[in-house]
């Protein structure tokens, strides 16, 4: 790992990996005390990604997601709190109480929401990417998906219409293996995800997921070029331990399986480098982990304390001009 | 062909019949005219007659049910014959006395509320009416029983309603009379509270209903005022003793006959006696018909003997026996108990002194007459043993004055005091 | 005051508020080189570039969910969907994105876009082509759903629509294109959205339409007159929010509704405005609303088939009938 990075820039990334792992945690807690409901997608094992590609990001550039993004808010710069309240339906989360897990946004981050519909935010951000091109703007869009994602009609209308118009979108696939329960031989008729840009004439590349400053630094170039050229079509290869969401049985995999990609971790592999070339010790990870385990805990005394949405925000919202319907 | 028999109108202001008896059994042949069944109004018993002959198929409200005029109660048909009951809207189940019946009890106290009534109709005896036919009679106080429907399977719609509106203001514009009161006026129901020993609750008849209705009626809109005279009745019980000596025992003359005829011949004399108060004018009848006030245990009836001004003593006396035993015998017909222009209450028979009556609604006056009964009286300035009877009427004070009515008591003591003028 | 067709009218709208503000643009199937399928955007290319009139690929998903994201990220897109049958294919796109995301995102995000489409049968375009399915597009709140059904109306609900701040879905019919009538020239010319519209005063009757069977309505009013009778005739205009005062106050006034739809009865327009009217003027009715709606079958080729099944001005001259009491 040759990096452009400092130690201190290492050592962030770490610590905003570290505190996405130790929310997910704690939002399993939660869940299994029945204090977060509906669906919850645990990011565990994939935070290198977000938090590598973020890292690139300028602060005006786009993010859409799937619904696999509690780590992408906060690694997008999201309190982590709201986020966390979000989590638990209170007022003061991100959507106030109305989203939940996989509706996470935030219009000052423009990060235009976690979406829920696979692949249907992936036209949403082929349109964020025109309106930059058509305010004639330095941005970029990226668009956070998942492998299974690549094999429905949104995903090829959208890269086809990014490609004819040449719009500054990174379409980023975190192919963590699987879809739910199939893995991605079983669902895709190519493998290698990324091959599927060469259809569209879209740059595409594959890059090791699990590397935070390879992530880094695939996605700033990536970046570049797309706000220069045209559509990127990046490939994560990466991988959960958890399950899909709760409650998965995970009949699909091995323990083992599991025990492979967890010696390719990558808080680990930071921990492995940096003591390696005696940029940073074990203390010095063992203290981070201790900060963001009471930072952690701060947020979810701050979500629990909040207070839930009034009666009156179940009819906020519908329309910004409601008009009313005169009866 | 099998037809319904449908609960009659026996009255006027008659809105539903109890089934008293049905003199005809189910599968039994029936005459045309003849008894198939006995309807209690609230006034009497009445006979009802077959309007066809044939047989009596099916009997739709069981004895001591209450029905809305116009609900099927049978149904008559040929002999043999498959009657299709459904076809004939009655249905298997026979709906038509369940659901009347329930709707009939949640209208009865509410004479005000003619909205929810329930019409003759076709579905189980329910009406059909639109919601905006249904809003409008409700707020105009409309009875729906009296507007005829002509939607789909006799609906009352909005035109009927304004067609029967314009019809009403015809017909008011044609007599110039008040307007019509299409609705009995709400009865003022006194509070009563329950004794600590508590009480045998009576439900009320149809007839007791109707006295209540009628004497609070009468009393809160007729101002009455009373006169009363004493009479010397010795003339007109030696000839009533000799007359009685002369006729059969079937036509024997009774004292009541001739307080009737007194009365008829003083109401020719004082015609405002005889008289309708009718809001905006004072109707004077061309008949005097005076009605008889009978006593049954089911309550009061009044039966009414016709042109008794023109009718001889001895034909008012046959006349009057025959009514006034139908009406004891609970067997009156129609036409028997409508009519009437004047009325005699006569409680002589109870040794009662003196009392007064109150005017049934309608009349001008009510006659209120007492024993005829042996008492010392002052004659030529000696103590002498006389036969007396005291007289009070009760007059409408709308229609009459204190002076008119004590001519008209002077006039009806003079008729009996000489009683061969009761005669010519 | 100028005297003009609908199409006309809708083109002089989009012309008008494109030359008003700079973020207005238009996307969709042949609306360019071509001018639209129905001509309504001929000679646009020429008059505003390539950056505003942009002709897209047939892809009904990413047309609408580009316009949706162009929107979110502050442009003002009129997206075109060559018809409203192809609209299904962008269904997900209109009730699971537009439709939700301002409200799913706690009014964060706004989404300021028109979606036009073209409605309607009666042209021999067999089952597919040929449909009037507007109220399952109503039935989603966050959604505004408009169908004109005169010139003015057009020009001034689709000016409103471009200028409102929440998603419409604006709704023209095939054969309501030749239709003339007089429209404002003002440029600030509105119709308010949300408002129904009393097109003709009449007391005996009321007839609920919009749209081409608006135009139907007011033939059938025309010979309901020359008997004597006069029907009073509302245009609702807006599907969603619908507007039942005027409503109201007409069956209050009349006692009597014919509610004239082209689309099937089912679950209709005319089972909504009849329950809302049993709801709130029960006691007004003088007799059960009639409905004239589309046969229940796809609409088929054959040219007297077709009209048999379509709603027509004898069909509403009975229903009028029918409720009267007249038949």
């Amino acid at each position: 790992m040759t990096s452009k990075l400092s130690n201190a820039e290492l050592l962030a990334l770490y610590r905003q990996m570290a505190l996405i792992r130790r929310f997910e945690e704690k939002s399993a807690e939660l869940y299994a005390e029945g204090k977060i409901g509906g669906f919850l997608h645990l990011y565990i094992g994939e935070e290198a990604i977000a938090v590598g590609a973020c890292k690139a990001l300028a602060p005006d550039d786009h993010l859409l997601t799937a619904y696999r993004d509690h780590g992408w808010a906060i690694a997008r710069g999201l309190p982590p709190g709201p986020v966390m309240a979000e989590l638990l339906g209170k007022a003061t989360g991100v959507s106030g109480g109305k989203g939940g897990s996989m509706h996470l946004a935030s219009a000052a981050h423009r990060y235009w929401g976690g979406h829920a519909i696979v692949g249907g935010h992936l036209p949403l951000a082929v349109g964020v990417g025109l309106q930059i091109r058509y305010e004639a703007l330095p941005h970029a869009v990226l668009c956070v998906l998942g492998e299974g994602t690549t094999n429905i009609g949104y995903f090829h209308e959208s890269m086809n219409l990014a490609a004819l118009w040449k719009l500054p979108v990174i379409f980023l696939v975190e192919n963590n293996q699987y879809g739910m329960g199939t893995e991605v031989g079983r669902a895709s008729a190519l493998t290698n995800i990324y091959e599927k840009g060469c259809a569209y004439g879209v740059e595409n590349q594959q890059f090791n997921g699990q590397d935070v400053v390879e992530t880094y630094e695939v996605m700033a170039n990536a970046l570049a070029y797309a706000r220069q050229e045209g559509p990127v079509l990046l490939e994560a290869i990466t991988y959960r331990y958890v399950g899909h969401s709760m409650g998965d049985p995970e009949r699909y995999r091995t323990k083992a399986e599991i025990e492979f990609w967890r010696e390719r971790d990558p808080l680990c592999r930071i921990e492995d480098t940096m003591t390696a070339e005696g940029t940073a010790s074990f203390d010095d990870f063992a203290a981070i982990q201790r900060e963001v385990a009471a930072e952690v805990d701060e947020i979810v005394r701050f979500a629990e304390e909040s207070p839930e949405p009034p009666d009156a925000a179940l009819w906020e919202h519908v329309f910004v001009n409601p008009i009313g319907e005169r009866e | 062909m099998a037809e319904l028999i449908n609960m009659p109108k026996l009255g006027f202001d008659m809105r539903e019949g109890k089934l008293g008896e049905w003199v005809k059994k189910e599968g039994e042949s029936v005459g045309q005219g003849e008894t198939i069944a006995i309807i209690e109004t609230d006034k009497a018993s009445v006979e009802v007659p077959a309007f066809r002959s044939g047989v009596l198929h099916k009997i739709l409200v069981p004895v001591g049910e209450s029905v809305p005029i116009g609900t099927p109660i049978a149904v008559i048909g040929e002999p043999g014959e498959m009657v299709n009951l459904a076809a004939l809207g009655v249905g298997p189940a026979a709906p038509s006395s369940v659901a009347a019946k329930a709707e009939v009890r949640a209208e009865a106290p509410a004479v005000t509320a003619p909205a929810q009534a329930p019409q003759p109709a076709l579905e189980g005896g329910r009406l059909a009416a639109s919601p905006v036919a249904l809003r409008m009679a409700s707020e105009l106080g409309i009875d729906l029983r009296q507007v005829i429907g002509t939607g789909p399977g006799g609906r009352i719609i909005k035109r009927d309603i304004e067609a029967y509106l314009a019809a009403q203001d015809r017909a008011a514009q044609e007599a110039k009379v008040a307007p019509a009161p299409v609705v009995a006026p709400p009865m003022p129901i006194p509070s009563y509270e329950p004794t600590p020993e508590g009480y045998r609750a009576v439900p009320l008849t149809g007839m007791r209903q109707t006295i209540a209705r009628r004497m609070v009626e009468s009393k809160t809109t007729a101002p009455h005022f009373y006169i009363t005279v004493d009479v010397d009745m010795e003339a007109a019980m030696a000839l009533r003793s000799q007359l009685n000596a002369l006729l059969p025992e079937n036509e024997k003359i009774s004292v009541n006959d001739f307080i009737v005829k007194a009365a008829a011949l003083a109401l020719r004399q004082f015609p405002n006696l005889n008289a309708t108060f009718a809001g905006d004018e004072i109707r004077v009848h061309e008949s005097v018909n005076i009605g008889i006030a009978v006593a049954r245990e089911a309550g009061l009836v009044v039966t009414v003997v016709r042109d008794c001004d023109k009718k001889p003593l001895a034909q008012i006396a046959v006349e009057a026996r025959e009514l006034v035993a139908r009406a004891r015998e609970g067997r009156m017909k129609p036409d028997d108990m409508v009519g009437g222009t004047f009325t005699i209450s006569n409680l002589g028979m109870f040794d009662v002194e003196n009392f007064i009556a109150i005017i049934g609604p309608g009349q001008a006056a009510i006659l209120a007459v007492s024993t005829v009964k042996q008492m010392p009286v002052v004659k030529d300035g000696q103590l002498a043993v006389g036969t007396r009877m005291k007289a009070t009427i009760s007059a409408d004070h709308r229609v009459t004055d204190g002076a008119e009515a004590a001519r008209f008591m002077q006039a009806f003591k003079a008729a009996l005091e000489q009683p061969l003028r009761l005669l010519l | 005051m100028a005297r003009m067709t609908v199409r006309e009218a809708i083109s002089a709208a989009l012309r008008e508020e494109m030359y008003r503000d700079e973020r207005v643009f238009i996307m969709g199937e042949e609306i360019g080189k071509w001018g639209g399928t129905y001509a309504v955007t001929r000679g646009f290319l020429d008059e505003f570039g390539e950056k505003r009139v942009r002709d897209t690929p047939i892809a009904e998903g990413v047309i609408v969910g580009a316009a949706i994201g162009a929107a979110i990220a502050g442009l003002r897109p009129v997206a075109e969907l060559m018809t409203i049958n192809f609209a299904f294919l962008a269904m997900d796109q209109i009730v699971n994105h537009a439709a939700k995301i301002h409200y799913m995102f706690n009014g964060q995000i706004r989404v300021p876009l028109v979606i036009r489409t073209v409605g309607g049968g009666g042209r021999q375009l067999g089952a597919t082509h040929s449909q009037t399915p507007d109220v399952v597009f109503a039935h989603f709140p966050g959604l505004k759903v408009v169908a004109p059904g005169t010139p003015a109306d057009a020009k001034g609900l689709l000016k409103s629509a471009i200028r409102d701040e929440d998603p419409v879905f604006f709704i023209e019919h095939a054969t309501l294109y030749q239709v003339r009538g007089e429209v404002p020239d003002d440029e600030d010319f509105l119709v308010p959205i949300g408002v129904s519209d009393v097109k003709r005063v009449g007391k005996d009757a009321t007839i609920v339409s919009y749209s081409k069977m608006l135009q139907v309505s007011l033939e059938a009013a025309d010979r309901l007159a020359a008997e004597g009778i006069e029907v009073e005739i509302i245009d609702l205009r807006t599907l969603r929010p619908l507007d039942m005062a005027p409503v109201i106050a007409s069956v209050k006034k009349t006692n009597r509704l014919v509610v004239v739809e082209e689309g099937w009865r089912s679950f209709g327009i005319g089972a909504e405005i009849s329950s809302r009217v049993t709801e709130q003027a029960f006691d007004y009715l003088d007799a059960p609303v009639r409905r004239v709606a589309q046969a229940e079958v796809p609409l088929p080729y054959n040219r007297r088939l077709e009209q048999l099944a379509l709603p027509q001005v004898e069909d509403v001259v009975n229903a009028v009938k029918d409720v009267m009491y007249l038949r």
